[in-house]
């Protein structure tokens, strides 16, 4: 099923048309409302006037998050506040928060979008949506919530936490669509198993998960565990909250971003070259829609590249591969690059064992360490120490082969890996700074 | 003629083994006889116990990893070479012990072995082939 069949199958003449079109209105108001971007325009020697074809886009500036937070709380903004009708931050982990400011139309362009989204992951009109995502400053609760009461749908504001509460009203209301992180989708599976709740007494079927990134793996057991198809979705504060892209249940291969209104480029992260379709690098975003806070040439941070072909469910928008970690989430040990996903994927494939683990990292005088802590569940315990041993051996093989790196593996007991409600803490950097 | 024993996953950190004696104790579980192996991060809790669903379902529900094993009790002569004299008969019928360690009750004056063999078949078989008394579950539960 498609949501706006217009917009969602044009042609890719007319996406690029209108993407001309739209991001030379933006390039206009930005140039004469945000000082920011007319002197980083002026820096770069260019003028809206100079953007001819979409070809032209990497002559402008990137944008950084930390733009934002020098130009904190509204700075960037393209309206004045009278036009603001809702402001969203980011959680301010490393300083402070970064502010986004929406407009009546960017409400209602974010409700189309995840309208759309929810559709292409099978919702319709008739399901019951647990929207366990935070609501407040963080976008994923509102966000979700103003998409699923668009589509139609029966919307449950859950937010997160309480679990008890989620199982009773997931079980009592019927909730057919769960949308909250990955790994607390994981987290509510084990918690119903201990309440002996079985998947069968549930009209759960689709989950869409997003906010943190996740393996391939791990959704091969999200979906075992809650008996649904797990889908992946993409979202931002920055560019605009959850809806940016979404995979399709048709393909559940790879997430479509709505091109009407953004347009996706891939860069490499250093040199900030874009990078022909197909290659992997750092996700660059420019909105084009968007009123109150529009983001020329934004750098995600997200690792991924584009698969421009054809999908099976007839959109045209192109796709973004799974996203394999945020340029900030991957570690470097010993020149190494290391995603936490990469080593979630090596967990999976070993029988039994859970994708609860946190990644320790650590500098013994100049060499870094990596611990990986897993917890032991009943699966993979065994009464004999060669067996146990043999699992440690195995797991640091695997993460050997993979990443090249020797880590020290750690099996701790269950449930001694704080679980989140919200997104998960995968690593603990303890290397002095 | 194998009997049930409790093996409980332990992390090395203070109190862990406290926390498991205590709320077997809690729950009036009375430990027979125990085994701890360790090594530098974790350690495997074995326990010979008189009640061993109520312990398993009490460690469980204290969040601990569980499993139940299989092991056999054998009775030995409480003199010298009396456990060689067993072992020999063991090795003669190629059976492997995996692990074992001694009951603290003795058994008819004898002393009672826990074993964990690679084959409990074949040990059991050779040991009754050679007049070594293999206790009952009831019996060891109620010592």
């Amino acid at each position: 099923m498609i949501w706006n069949d217009e917009f969602e199958t044009l042609p890719r003449e007319a996406i690029e048309a209108l993407q001309l079109k739209r991001l030379k209105q933006t390039l206009d108001r930005v140039y004469a409302t945000v000082p920011f971007y007319k002197n980083s325009f002026k820096k770069a020697g260019i003028t809206p006037a100079d953007i001819r074809s979409l070809a032209d886009l990497h002559k402008l500036p990137f944008t950084y998050k930390q733009d934002m937070r020098d130009n904190y709380p509204y700075g960037l903004f393209a309206v004045p506040l009278d036009q603001i009708v809702r402001i969203h931050a980011s959680s301010g982990t490393t300083g402070k928060p970064t502010v986004v400011g929406y407009t009546k139309r960017d409400i209602e362009t974010w409700s189309e979008l995840m309208a759309r989204s929810f559709v292409a992951a099978g919702a319709t009109s008739s399901d019951v949506i647990h929207n366990a995502y935070g609501y407040g400053l963080f976008t994923g609760g509102l966000g979700a919530h103003y998409g699923a009461e668009r589509l139609g749908a029966s919307v449950i504001p859950m937010s997160g936490g309480n679990t008890q509460k989620q199982m009773l009203i997931m079980k009592d209301f019927g909730s057919s669509v769960i949308t909250c992180t990955p790994s607390y989708s994981l987290y509510l599976a084990e918690a119903l198993e201990e309440a002996g709740i079985k998947k069968e007494e549930l009209k759960l079927r689709v989950g869409i998960l997003g906010a943190e990134p996740w393996s391939e793996a791990m959704r091969t057991e999200i979906e075992a565990k809650l008996g649904i198809k797990a889908i992946d979705i993409y979202g931002l504060s920055e560019i605009l909250g959850p809806g940016v892209g979404i995979e399709c249940i048709e393909a559940q291969n790879g997430l479509h971003i709505w091109e009407d209104h953004f347009i996706p480029e891939i860069i490499d992260p250093i040199s900030g070259a874009v990078l022909p379709h197909g290659e992997k690098g750092e996700l660059v975003i420019t909105t084009i829609t968007k009123e109150g806070i529009p983001m020329i040439r934004y750098r995600t941070r997200d690792i991924t590249r584009i698969l421009p072909e054809p999908c099976i469910c007839g959109r045209t928008h192109v796709r973004l591969e799974r996203l394999s970690g945020r340029t900030d989430d991957m570690l470097i040990i010993r020149g190494v690059n290391v995603f936490p996903s990469q080593i979630e994927s090596v967990l999976c494939n070993i029988d039994g064992v859970e994708p609860h683990y946190q990644l320790i990292v650590e500098r013994e005088g100049n060499l870094d360490s990596l611990e990986v802590q897993v917890e032991v569940n009943e699966h993979v315990f065994s009464d004999e120490i060669k067996v146990m041993q043999g699992l440690n051996n195995e797991i640091r093989k695997q993460i050997k082969d993979l990443l090249g790196i020797t880590c020290k593996i750690r099996l701790v007991e269950p449930k001694t890996i704080a679980r989140s409600e919200g997104k998960a803490q995968r690593v603990v950097d303890r290397r002095p700074k | 003629m194998t009997i049930e024993q409790i093996s409980i996953f332990i992390e090395n950190k203070s109190g862990r083994l406290a926390e498991v004696a205590q709320s077997l104790g809690d729950n009036g579980v009375n430990i027979h006889a125990l085994s701890l192996a360790d090594t530098s991060d974790f350690g495997i809790l074995r326990l010979i116990v008189d009640k061993t669903d109520l312990a398993n379902d009490t460690l469980k529900k204290h969040g601990f990893t569980v499993s139940k094993t299989t092991v056999v009790a054998v009775e030995v002569p409480d003199h010298p070479s009396g456990l060689a004299g067993i072992l020999n008969i063991l090795d003669s019928g190629k059976v492997n012990v995996e692990y074992m360690y001694a009951f603290v009750e003795r058994c008819r004056g004898n002393a009672v072995i826990i074993f964990r063999f690679d084959d409990h078949d074949a040990a059991i078989d050779i040991l009754l082939k050679n007049n070594v008394n293999v206790l009952q579950g009831e019996r060891v539960y109620n010592m």
